[in-house]
């Protein structure tokens, strides 16, 4: 028996008329790197913005560690403390400064104490690499920066399960590969990941599953190998020989 | 630091500075320092100055200990608790007016809109001499508010309306990233609301609820309708005794010139400091 964290199962969503999932299931276990790739305006951002319901599906079910975020009892914020996201554009929080961007919901949601939240934002900075900015606004730090910082944020609730949202996509090409190497480290410590991206070469390097999809339907789920040298789609080579080609 | 900067931008083009002068301060203080000449030299403008200026009287007529403010002393009363309470009630109802519970933001719209659709001489009359004492009547407390009281709750619930739109915008203007991130954490809405999104809006709005703070203390003159002793009041009291209609009312000017000059140049000191800090 497979140990599944997140389970989606006919999941739809429509923004007004627009269906922008269209039916898609997707089980995630632990431990696994689950790369969500494809054209933009495919649902990839949507379906994962669903896994923590920070978009309400419009029918299907979200299923997290057993339990059921359609029901009727359940707390989101207990599950998404479980579940940490990393956002496109960052968004720290633009009037703390990063070592408070890294405590704040340790101590509002975790009920840690001051000292304790210092502590572990601490270690989280370290892990990616910036401790010595813990002093520093947002807004002086570089994109790649920011982005760690995010990275150390979410890590500080110790989740079980990681969320990236494009998380390279605003990035300057020479700020990329700061936030990937933090990635990495991550994934190789065993964290259960869900990571919609543009980065083919991360794709290889780290997913354990390549989910490939277009139109708001998954068209196709496989290893990097065999999604990278041998699809097995049409529309899965139309993709890759367009972003592979040079 | 000795005071405002006056000046705009330092600029090395003497033209250019000499087009960015501030003229306009200095005419309005030419003006000031030409009623302080009057006031300090004649003997009835001084006596006017001092009639509205007011003052804090602490006996009443029966020996015992009350403190009555008159004049100037009551003008600022009355603007700060109004503004005070107006600010509770503008945040109550800002958030209201963004609530996706349907009864509770109809309830705010509603609040603002009628608010908004009657000038506010017609509300401070209507609130201070039918809703009050029919709010008491229910509350069951004896209807003994005294006027100037009623006049502060008037106010506070018009300029409540007013600055539920300042703190709606203010929150609205805050990138919806970031109430994503704090509900991503976890947080609850109200928790995220406090600690994430209030404390950067209200950093955006303060030069909005300042110029308001300004408009307040200006309307708080309407109160003298309600016989409340500020400093329109004092002036007209002044100048029904003694028929010095020009000293009265020039004085009564200089007054709420000079209040609100020192504080639209504090407010642009404030928002030069706050561009500072974002850039």
């Amino acid at each position: 028996m497979r140990d599944n964290m997140i389970v989606i199962d006919n999941l739809h969503k429509y923004f007004g008329h627009i269906e922008a999932v269209k039916g898609v299931d997707m089980t995630v276990d632990k431990g696994e790197v689950v790369a969500i790739v494809g054209p933009s305006g495919s649902g990839k951002s949507t379906v994962l913005r669903c896994i923590n319901h920070l978009e309400i599906p419009t029918s299907g079910s979200v299923i997290i560690e057993g339990v059921n975020l359609e029901g009727k009892s359940v707390n989101l914020n207990e599950v998404r403390a479980e579940v940490g996201m990393v956002f496109q554009q960052f968004n720290l929080f633009a009037h703390l400064s990063v070592l408070d961007n890294v405590t704040i919901a340790q101590k509002l949601v975790r009920k840690r104490s001051k000292e304790e939240a210092k502590e572990i934002a601490m270690q989280q900075l370290k892990r990616v690499g910036i401790p010595e900015k813990a002093d520093a606004y947002p807004r002086q730090l570089s994109g790649g920066q920011q982005q760690r910082v995010a990275i150390a944020r979410s890590l500080a609730m110790n989740p079980k399960i990681m969320l990236f949202d494009e998380p390279t996509s605003a990035l300057d090409p020479e700020m990329i590969k700061e936030v990937l190497d933090v990635m990495l480290d991550l994934a190789e410590a065993g964290m259960t990941m869900v990571v919609v991206t543009h980065e083919m070469g991360f794709c290889r390097a780290a997913a354990s599953r390549v989910v490939f999809m277009d139109g708001g339907q998954v068209v196709e789920t496989d290893t990097p190998e065999v999604i990278f040298t041998n699809p097995s789609h049409e529309r899965t080579q139309l993709f890759l020989s367009k972003i592979l080609a040079h | 630091m000795t005071g405002p900067e006056l000046q705009i931008e330092t600029t090395t083009d003497w033209r250019g500075s000499w087009r960015e002068f501030p003229w306009w301060l200095v005419a309005i203080i030419a003006f000031l320092v030409m009623m302080a000449y009057l006031i300090i030299t004649t003997p009835n403008f001084n006596e006017a100055f001092n009639f509205i200026r007011g003052g804090l009287q602490v006996f009443n007529e029966e020996g015992q200990l009350e403190i009555v403010a008159t004049g100037l002393s009551m003008t600022l009363q009355v603007t700060l608790l109004a503004f005070a309470i107006a600010l509770v009630l503008g945040l109550l109802a800002g958030l209201g007016r963004i609530s996706h519970n349907i009864v509770i933001r109809n309830i705010a719209v509603t609040y603002i809109e009628f608010i908004r659709g009657v000038p506010t001489l017609v509300l401070i009359f209507t609130l201070a001499f039918v809703i009050v004492p029919a709010v008491s009547d229910a509350l069951g407390i004896e209807n003994s508010l005294e006027q100037h009281w009623r006049a502060i709750v008037a106010l506070a619930v018009i300029y409540g309306a007013f600055l539920a739109e300042i703190f709606r915008a203010g929150i609205e203007s805050i990138p919806p990233g970031q109430m994503e991130a704090a509900r991503s954490l976890g947080m609850t809405y109200s928790q995220a609301m406090r600690h994430i999104i209030l404390p950067q809006a209200i950093r955006n709005i303060s030069p909005a609820l300042g110029n308001d703070f300004i408009a307040m203390l200006k309307d708080s003159s309407l109160v003298s309708v309600l016989a409340v002793r500020d400093l329109t009041q004092m002036a007209r009291l002044y100048a029904g005794s003694t028929f010095r209609f020009r000293e009265s009312y020039l004085v009564l000017t200089f007054f709420y010139l000079t209040l609100t000059i020192i504080l639209s140049l504090f407010l642009r000191w404030y928002e030069r400091r706050l561009g500072k800090q974002g850039s």
